[in-house]
Formats: C-alpha cells, sequence, structure tokens
C-alpha cells in the first residue's frame, strides 16, 4: 500500500524457495487456476439477487439474463430459458464490475524515466497476463482497468484499457474499441523530488515550471511535425507525385493524436497550480485533458474541472505520503462530484484495487453522497472517463455482462466478491478458488519435493517434465522489487 | 529520498504554519487542560463495554478523566454534563498499536520524520522525545474513533542508509490528544523494537532506487553476524545490568545503551519483534526464547504457519493491515484476510494495527474485512481495543469500559468498524475532545468557495 511497505513485503522474500520453487510454482499456480479461461455458456441467468443498476436504481429479488455475453434482459421476473445455466444469488448483491481508472497491474515494467517526454513507449509492448495481481484483483470485483506508464515523466508513455480476463493470452486483454491514452504527470515524480541518484545530475525539468515548459514544447514540436504530415497528405492527395514523406517520429506521433483527439490525456498530478497549468497549455495547443489522476488538490479547483469537462480519477482517503498530498482530504471526491465534476475512484495499487467498493463507500461518510452516487464512483464514472461507457459501468440491456457480485451490500467492510463475471464468463467463482485450494497445496509439495530431490542428484536434473501442450503460456516472470519499486514509487 | 535543502526549509515552514493553524483549530470549549477538567453522563446509549455483554438503554459517567460508573442502573451525579445519547452507541476508544504517530508528519519529507534513527543499535532512543503533540495526524487519526496508539520507532520508514537497524528504541504509549507529550503520555517505555535479522538476498536501495542482490550463502553469513552481534549486545546488557544490581556501575562508566537494555534482560520490558516470514518468526521465537527475552511479534504475515509455536509459547501477535496482498504468489488471494480467524480459532492472542499514520484510520477497516473473513465480531473489536492495551501491559487502565479506568471513550451512531460510521462524541482522559481537524477545516473552506466566475 505504502512504498516502504511495499518494498519491505517485497524485498524480504526469503531466498530459498524464491531461488528454487517459484519458477515452478509459478506455472503450477497459473495451471491451477486459470490455463483455461472458463467456458461460456450461451445463456446465464443470474436470479434472487438485489440488482443495482447504478443507471436506473436497485431492483430487490431481480434477476439478469445474459445472452452471448451480453445483458439481454435485467427486471423482477425472468424466466430462465431452456439451456440457460442458473446462478441462485438468493440474499447477494449484484453490481456493474469495478472499473479501475489508475492501475499498474499486468506490466513487466511501468517506467521509461531517463527522458521526460517518453511518449514513444507503451503499456501494450509489456502485459502480462500472467500477473497474479490480474486474478487478485478480479477477486475484489475489479472486471476492467486503465493500464498506466508511471509518473517520472512530465509526459510519459501510452496506456491501454484491459478486460481482467484471467487466462487469456495478452492478445486478449484489451478491452476492444477503448481509445488509447497517454500519461502525463505533473509535480514532484516528474521533477524527480524524492528520488535522486548519488553523482548522477538531476534531470530536467526539477521544477513545476520547468514541467510546463517540457509538456509546452513536446506540443510545439507535435504541431509542426503534425503540419508536415498535413502538408505532405494534402499533395499526394492532389495528385503530386515522388515526393518524400516525413520521417516518422514514434515520440510526436502519439501526441499528434492527443491533438486530433484520438488519444486520451490521463494527467497524474497533485496541486491546485499544476492542475490549472496544464488546463492552460491543453487550451493554448488545442488538447483536451480526459481526467487529471490522484488530482488530491481537486476540491480547491473543483469548478474549473467543471467548467473544463475533464473527468478526476482520485483516492478515497489517502494523504500526507509526500509534500503535495499533505492538503488531501478524503472528502475530495464529494467535494468535486457536488461542482459537477465527473469523479472516479482509483487504486494505483494492486492492493488497493482489491477493495475499490469499500473506498469509494468512504464517499458517504466524507461528503455525504448517496449510495448510487458512491457507487458511480468505482463502476459508471470511470466507464464514462475512459470512453467506454456504452459498453460497460452500469447493469443496461446490451451492455456487456460485465459484473460483480458480492453476499453482502457491496458499500461495506463486510462485503466479499463472490463471483466476478466479464463478457458473461465466470473469471472468478469464491466458493470454486476455495475449493480447489487443497488440491493445490498438495500438488505445490510435490513439486517442492522433486525440485528437492533434483537438487541432490544434479547430474540427473534435466529440464522440467512438463508436457509443452499442458503449460502453452511462457512462464511468468517473477515481479522484482526493481518493478514493484518503479510502479510503486513512481506511479502516484 | 533526499530532498533539497530548500525545499526541507520550506517544509518545516509549511508544517510549523500549519501545526500553528491546528492549535488554534482547538476550540475551548474542547479544551484539554487539566482544570477545565469536568463530569459527563452519558445517557440512553447501548454501551459496548467490552467486559460484559453490551447494556441496552445504558449509563457512563465520567469523572477526573477515569470512568466512574457504567450500567443499566446507574446514578447520574449533580453538575455533569449531561449527553443524551439514545440512539448512539458507546464504545472503549480504539487502539492502534503501531503506528508512527507523531513521529512522522509527510513520510517522503524528511525533515518531518523523527521515526528511525541510523545505526543499527539504538535501544535508548525513546519515540516519546520526538512526538509532535502537535502533528495534523493526531487530530485526524482520533476522528475516526481512535483514542489512543503506540508510537514506534523504526517501524515504518527508513533511516537515510535505507536500512530500519535492529535494535530500533523504545516504543511509547501515548492518547491522541494533549498539549504537551506529559499529557499525552501513556507510557513511555512499552517495548523495545527489534527489527528482526533475515537472510536477505534482495534489498533496495532507496538512496539509488535500485535492487540490490547478493548471493545465498553472503546473505546467511550477513544474518550470522548480525544475530552474533545481537547475542553479544544482549549478553553485555545481562552483565551491565547485574552490575547495576550490585551497585557497581558509577556514573563515568555508565552506559546508556545497555541501561536502556537492563529492563529488556529482566524480562520486564517485551521486545516488540518484527518479522512477516515464517522462518524468521521462528527463528527470532527460538532467539527469545533462550535468552529469556518477553516477545510481542509485530506484523506477523505468516504468523498463521507457526500458530501452534506462538500458542505454546504464548506470544501475541500485532497484525499488519489484512488489507495487503500475500507474501506468496501462490498463496490463496484472501490469505491476510483470513489469517486473524486462523490465529483466533488456534488460540493465539492478537491485536490488528496499522503501522502507519496516514492510513491509520483504516484501523476499524482492517478489522471488519477479517470479520468478512471468518473472524467473530466480538474478536474483532477486541483486537482494536483491549488486546494491544493487555499486551503492552495497559489492561488494567483503558481498553473496556470498567470502573476507574481511564475514560478514552467513544460515542457513535454505529458499528465503529464499518466505513460509513461517525464517532459522534470522543473522549481522551475523561476529555470531551474536539473531532474538528485538518481535512474537516479543508472541507468546510472549500465547501463554501464561491462558484468560480
Amino acid at each position: 500500500m505504502r512504498i516502504a511497505e511495499m518494498l519491505e513485503a517485497r524485498s524480504t522474500r526469503s531466498t530459498f524457495l524464491y531461488l528454487l520453487c517459484l519458477p515452478c510454482l509459478f506455472c503450477f499456480a497459473n495451471s491451477a487456476t486459470a490455463a483455461t479461461p472458463p467456458d461460456a455458456p450461451s445463456v446465464i441467468l443470474i436470479q434472487n439477487a438485489t440488482v443495482m443498476t447504478v443507471s436506473h436504481g436497485t431492483i430487490e429479488h431481480g434477476s439478469i439474463l445474459i445472452r452471448d455475453g451480453r445483458i439481454a434482459e435485467v427486471g423482477q421476473s425472468i424466466k430462465a430459458p431452456g439451456g440457460a445455466q442458473v446462478i441462485d444469488a438468493s440474499g447477494q448483491f449484484v453490481i456493474p464490475g469495478i472499473i479501475d481508472c489508475h492501475s499498474h497491474i499486468a506490466a513487466e515494467s511501468i517506467n521509461e524515466g531517463s527522458v521526460s517526454v517518453s511518449s514513444m513507449v507503451t503499456m501494450e509492448e509489456v502485459l502480462n497476463p500472467d500477473d497474479m495481481d490480474i486474478y487478485r484483483d478480479l477477486a475484489g470485483g475489479v472486471t476492467s482497468a486503465n493500464i498506466l506508464h508511471g509518473s517520472a515523466n512530465s509526459i510519459g508513455g501510452q496506456t491501454l484499457v484491459i478486460k481482467l480476463r484471467w487466462g487469456q493470452p495478452a492478445s486478449k486483454l484489451p478491452f476492444e474499441g477503448a481509445l488509447p491514452g497517454i500519461k502525463f504527470a505533473l509535480g514532484e515524480n516528474p521533477k524527480r523530488s524524492n528520488f535522486s541518484i548519488p553523482g548522477q545530475p538531476r534531470r530536467y525539468p526539477a521544477t513545476r515550471m520547468g514541467v510546463e515548459v517540457t509538456i509546452r514544447g513536446a506540443f510545439s514540436e507535435a504541431r509542426d511535425y503534425k503540419k508536415a504530415w498535413d502538408e505532405y497528405n494534402k499533395r499526394v492527395a492532389a495528385g503530386e507525385k515522388n515526393l518524400i514523406a516525413p520521417r516518422r517520429d514514434l515520440k510526436l506521433e502519439p501526441l499528434v493524436e492527443v491533438l486530433e483527439g484520438k488519444r486520451y490525456v490521463h494527467s497524474h498530478c497533485y496541486r491546485e497550480d499544476e492542475i490549472l497549468m496544464l488546463l492552460r497549455v491543453a487550451k493554448e495547443f488545442g488538447f483536451k485533458v480526459r481526467t487529471f489522476q490522484h488530482v488530491l488538490e481537486g476540491y480547491k479547483v473543483a469548478d474549473e474541472l467543471a467548467a473544463a469537462g475533464v473527468g478526476a480519477s482520485t483516492f478515497s482517503d489517502w494523504w500526507a505520503y509526500k509534500v503535495e498530498a499533505y492538503d488531501a482530504i478524503p472528502y475530495n471526491a464529494a467535494l468535486m462530484t457536488r461542482r459537477g465534476v465527473i469523479v472516479s475512484i482509483n487504486s494505483d495499487s494492486a492492493a488497493e484495487a482489491t477493495h475499490l467498493n469499500q473506498e469509494a463507500a468512504k464517499s458517504m461518510k466524507y461528503g455525504g453522497l448517496s449510495h448510487d452516487e458512491a457507487l458511480k464512483l468505482v463502476t459508471l464514472n470511470p466507464a464514462i472517463q475512459l470512453g467506454i461507457d456504452k459498453r460497460v459501468g452500469t447493469i443496461d440491456v446490451g451492455k456487456d455482462a460485465d459484473l460483480a457480485i458480492y453476499n453482502h451490500d457491496p458499500l461495506s467492510a463486510y462485503a466479499v466478491v463472490q463471483k466476478a463475471l466479464i463478457d458473461g464468463r465466470v473469471y472468478f467463482d469464491r466458493e470454486k478458488d476455495i475449493a480447489n485450494r487443497a488440491e493445490i497445496e498438495k500438488e505445490k509439495k510435490a513439486l517442492t519435493e522433486k525440485l528437492k530431490k533434483a537438487e541432490k542428484k544434479p547430474e540427473e536434473k534435466k529440464s522440467p517434465e512438463k508436457k509443452p501442450e499442458e503449460n502453452s503460456k511462457p512462464p511468468a516472470t517473477t515481479p522484482t522489487a526493481t518493478a514493484t519499486a518503479a510502479s510503486e514509487g513512481g506511479a502516484r | 529520498m533526499r530532498p533539497i535543502p530548500s525545499f526541507r526549509r520550506l517544509h518545516c515552514l509549511i508544517i510549523n504554519l500549519l501545526c500553528f493553524l491546528g492549535l488554534l483549530g482547538v476550540s475551548p470549549a474542547h479544551s484539554q487542560t487539566e482544570s477545565q477538567r469536568s463530569s459527563y453522563v452519558i445517557t440512553h446509549a447501548k454501551i459496548f463495554t467490552l467486559a460484559g455483554s453490551p447494556i441496552e438503554d445504558g449509563t457512563l459517567v465520567i469523572r477526573d478523566g477515569k470512568i466512574a460508573a457504567v450500567g443499566s442502573s446507574v446514578e447520574v451525579p449533580a453538575g455533569a454534563q449531561v449527553i443524551d445519547a439514545k440512539g448512539l452507541q458507546v464504545y472503549p476508544g480504539l487502539f492502534d498499536a503501531i503506528t508512527q504517530m507523531g513521529l512522522s508528519e509527510i513520510s517522503a519529507a524528511n525533515a518531518t520524520v523523527d521515526s528511525t534513527e541510523t545505526g543499527s543499535y539504538n535501544p535508548d532512543v525513546v519515540a516519546a522525545t520526538a512526538v509532535s503533540p502537535s502533528s495534523e495526524h493526531i487530530p485526524v487519526t482520533r476522528a475516526s474513533g481512535i483514542t489512543e496508539v503506540l508510537a514506534v520507532p523504526a517501524s515504518g520508514g527508513f533511516d537515510s542508509g535505507g536500512g530500519r537497524g535492529i535494535l530500533g528504541g523504545q516504543a511509547s504509549a501515548i492518547h491522541l490528544a494533549g498539549w504537551t507529550i506529559d499529557e499525552l503520555l501513556i507510557k513511555k517505555s512499552a517495548a523495545m523494537v527489534l527489527n528482526f535479522p533475515e537472510i536477505q538476498t534482495v534489498t533496495f536501495d532507496f538512496s539509488t532506487f535500485s535492487r540490490k542482490e547478493k548471493p545465498y550463502t553472503e546473505a546467511k553469513q550477513e544474518y550470522e553476524r548480525q544475530i552474533n552481534e545481537l547475542t553479544d549486545w544482549i549478553a553485555r546488557a545481562r552483565h551491565y545490568a547485574q552490575a547495576m544490581e550490585k551497585g557497581s556501575v558509577s556514573k563515568y562508566d555508565r552506559d546508556l545503551k545497555l541501561e536502556a537494555l537492563a529492563p529488556v534482560v529482566r524480562g520486564e520490558l517485551p521486545v516488540l519483534v518484527f518479522a512477516d516470514r515464517a522462518r524468521d518468526i521462528r527463528n527470532a521465537v527460538e532467539f527469545c526464547d533462550k535468552q529469556k527475552l518477553k516477545m510481542i511479534l509485530a506484523g506477523g504475515g505468516e504468523a498463521y504457519k507457526v500458530k501452534d509455536l506462538l500458542r505454546s509459547k504464548d506470544i501475541a501477535v500485532i497484525l499488519r493491515p489484512m488489507l495487503s496482498l500475500p507474501e506468496e504468489e501462490d498463496d490463496p488471494y484472501d490469505r491476510e484476510l483470513s489469517q486473524p480467524a486462523e490465529l483466533a480459532a488456534a488460540g493465539v492472542q492478537f491485536a490488528i494495527a496499522s503501522f502507519d499514520n496516514s492510513f491509520a484510520r483504516r484501523l476499524g477497516q482492517n478489522a471488519a474485512n477479517a470479520v468478512a473473513h471468518g473472524l467473530p465480531y466480538d474478536q474483532a473489536l477486541r483486537a482494536v481495543t483491549i488486546n494491544p492495551a493487555q499486551i503492552f501491559g495497559l489492561g488494567g487502565q483503558i481498553g473496556t469500559l470498567e470502573q476507574g479506568k481511564i475514560a478514552n471513550v467513544i460515542v457513535t451512531n454505529g458499528d465503529p468498524l464499518e466505513l460509513t460510521t461517525d464517532v459522534k462524541y470522543l473522549f481522551i482522559r475523561g476529555q470531551l475532545t474536539s473531532l474538528e481537524n485538518k481535512h474537516h477545516r479543508l472541507y468546510e473552506k472549500y465547501l463554501n468557495r464561491p462558484k468560480a466566475q
């Protein structure tokens, strides 16, 4: 949760098991829980549930009919069609699957920190479908997440939205049709206030002034670059022959997409002044900021955010972990909501994402949001912010059957996710997870024994006896302390 | 993690300014001074004493800082301020057993952090010395119903070398209200912090923000060296304690570090041993057993693996927050959440703590999550009230609502562990204490910002 805690937890891993067993256990754990994605029965009926649609109220003793991965019907009495798989959710609560607008799961690396404009790198290239955090967050009811580059740069890498389809290959994770994004970052992280490497000069920029200039400089270049291409394309269209195309610039291409409204800007920020700074820069260059991320002082400039039509994706109650977070207050989400800003609560950490429903609930205590408004913070609102609200975010006919089922009102600390569905498939089932544990433990022991034996007789040590078809996926890579540090420290 | 000097100065200015404002924020009606101490009566409340069944329509009398009476038919003293708590519930204030309260204001800003001294052996440093009574964390934390905490050195954050040392210093139990440290203090020296050495092949260096690896044999040698060193410290402390008893330590050869360890080797002061992995816990138990030290385990990520050992040795555990990820990649996803239930079933005594300042107010949330994963509710409540009090030898003073105990009391509109519950009244040392804080002030201020043109 905190940098220190995460690092402490990760860096003290005991070595013996770590070195000997983990690579193997990874394959095994994956094969046990997710080697094959769940079947998708074409028709599923969830019945007897309290259905919290988010868009049109709560239906007691309600049912949801799912056909071919989409919600086909929502209501009080729906008869199970022939051949339908029935999920009896008596006493349970169904909400739209949680959408995490700021996540770093499923990524092999987070920060390209060497330059302050790193728009050429993209999270899509480093997606790791075997990251166990996908499953853990799924077990927390999260069905979609915005996977972001870190915050080491004024303009960071390209982001993408995924669905948490645990067990599917990397190519099946991206949320189809979701507009890509790009990470910006303002304040202490891009100016590297809290990190330095002894003996190395500080990287430019080192002030909030420099951050502004860096962004303006990049967009000036991007504008020239766009002009060169526009000119070229115009002349080609006019039938001119033998023209030499401008040289492609992978750094500037995504920025041109921003200028053309084809790529969302998700900007990490804390202080009110830097928030207004980016709004001015965006106005100057004629692009839109889609969301401010963290935006812990967003409540101070809520009117300005609302007027600019920018979304705000914040934390529930984090504060005081750095100077720019010292004025953070848990009322932030409610204050911004009341002033007309579309607000979401995000995680920025795999651990936090396991209980985003609880984090949303805090907005009822701090600032008095209604039950529905609180629920929107982790469902509809992040869907709007990511431009995927036509597909997900509410329980409505025609939308993807991405759902989370709890045993209590999800806005309570006592609620536990029982099932999580994506595209009408049950990707997480608590009962099954628990039922599988004894077998997993047994297999783990057997594999550990085998490894110990192999260690004793090194001359007989051969490649692991694993049939390739049993494990078609590449072995998962151990998340290193560095990766964790980069993701944690660099990202918030 | 080294802010540039000019920034440090700025931080100090900001902090000083905010501390000043913080003091101004305490309203006279809720003053904490001794002279204004008076009597209070809370009536018509459902009272959870945690020392018997809940009392419906109960009365709680507070006088001279203590609980004077509690029950269903209690005489109301004349002149007392009466709080009609119909529809409300009364509990002992919550106790967060591991925090850096008052020791760390902004964790990333070194100038505001006093939690971890450099060097490996600092048994003589005492948290109470550096606890800032004006920390903004104090009123923010108490607004969530936490009335007392343990301020624990070397329990969070790192020293300038990226380490936490081995003997980290003495933890102090404090109330979350008071003008001075003397008013805050419950017990100056409640435990000696021992960050138990581990075999570390992978470490993280904050100064270079990079991961460092070393071979296992080398890591093991380093571990053994540290254990020998620690053993030596304990042996010297034992000799020193004997010399003290015989009166043979003159003022010229006084050793403050060994003097601080004397109550530890005499078994009077418990060692608060930070360890998470089962192997480290086993090593620590074996060490403390051999050295006859009174051990309290802190962290305990894998305490469930050694629950029988902990039970048989009567070692209590201060559990880190359940809302964290499991140690191992292939652990069940809810490994942390289900551990409290497992320890309770095995008869291990434990408390739940935040291990933090900013997240101290998630104490109740963590306990509730443990309930959601099988821990009986009353045990969860005890894990954040009377259990930590007992573990640190304060069970006779706080932790339940019983006659004669210090009146650290909360009045809520519901379950104090639930996310949406509000604390309506809070008493610390029998004083009605303000629930106002920095967050609420900023909320009010910006709630009333005129609409921008």
